[in-house]
């Protein structure tokens, strides 16, 4: 399994990803830059977190119309898994892959703190290292992370089982509506979530529950499995 | 016929049933500077565009187009489009 990381300017969690990839993986991600028009061949694409072109207009909102989006559009159509943290999670919402909007955090201010999250859906080549209802911990980061989607829309989230994660244990850092943490699209191919589970690879992070979200997604879980 | 010059002003807001954290706070600093009767404040963007366009009409056009794909999250956000000049 390949994997490619798509730096915008603005990028800040991008060498975190790289980190943890490799770390787990032992084979360094491609570096793809936001006005590439073409990917390389891969399986797996990963839009970092950070403040791509500054959060200006809204968040990831410059970033989602930028020339590499086409590129990733496409690969997604085709069913190659395509994962945003954070920033990455906001554009994947403005360029239309994924559901709803990320807003203003209801407490108006960044949050910068550690949150249970616990996995609603573990039937997905992102989410399958780990079961339903487990609670693990994860960093989140963010100003922009208050998921919310129209009525309508949220009803279909729920019922296709596109919530990943959701805050537990009364963590939602952010006002999120249904604590919804991370969502597929509706085919599963496509995962955006605002904790950042590249931050808990390794014990001298203070945890490794982040670890099995890129094992999965790599196809790595047979390996460490046993 | 020559393209003429338009100002567009592009009025932003939120939807009807979205939360707007910075709204509820812009609210509750202008009833702690004592002014009544304040019932709710919700906040958005304003743009200035100045363009060329071969009429109004088209003006107005290009111009939603323009809300469409970038200056508006239509999942969130409606936009109103006033042609001038």
């Amino acid at each position: 399994m390949k994997a490619a990381i798509v730096q915008f300017p603005g990028s800040n969690r991008d060498r975190d990803m790289f980190a943890a990839l490799e770390t787990i993986s032992g084979q360094p991600a491609h570096k793809v830059w936001h006005t590439d028009t073409e990917l390389p061949n891969c399986d797996l694409i990963i839009l970092p977190g950070g403040f791509s072109h500054g959060d200006y207009l809204r968040s990831g909102a410059i970033a989602a119309r930028a020339p590499v989006m086409r590129a990733v559009a496409t690969a997604a159509a085709q069913g190659v898994r395509v994962l945003g943290v954070c920033n990455g999670f906001q554009i994947l919402t403005e360029a239309g892959l994924l559901p709803g909007s990320l807003m203003r955090n209801a407490g108006l201010t960044f949050v910068c703190r550690e949150v249970m999250l616990e996995v609603a859906n573990p039937q997905n080549p992102f989410t399958c290292g780990y079961t339903q209802g487990e609670i693990i911990r994860c960093p989140v980061a963010h100003h922009d992370g208050n998921y919310f989607a129209a009525p309508k829309t949220l009803a279909k989230i729920e019922s296709n089982n596109q919530v990943a994660f959701r805050y537990a244990n009364g963590t939602n850092p952010n006002g999120s509506v249904n604590d919804i943490a991370g969502v597929f699209n509706k085919q599963g191919n496509v995962l955006g979530m605002m904790p950042h589970p590249e931050n808990l690879i390794e014990a001298a992070h203070g945890g490794t529950d982040g670890r099995r979200l890129f094992e999965a997604a790599l196809d790595m879980l047979e390996s460490t499995a046993a | 016929m020559a393209d003429k010059k338009f100002h567009v002003k592009v009025t932003v807001t939120l939807k009807n049933g979205v939360l707007d954290p910075q709204g509820k706070a812009i609210e509750g600093a202008l009833g702690s500077l004592g002014f009544d009767g304040v019932g709710s404040v919700r906040q958005g963007k304003v743009f200035d565009v100045n363009l060329n366009a071969a009429s109004k009409k088209a003006a107005q056009e290009v111009v939603s187009d323009m809300c469409e794909k970038l200056l508006a999250n239509t999942v969130i956000e409606n936009y109103a489009v006033e042609v001038n000049g």
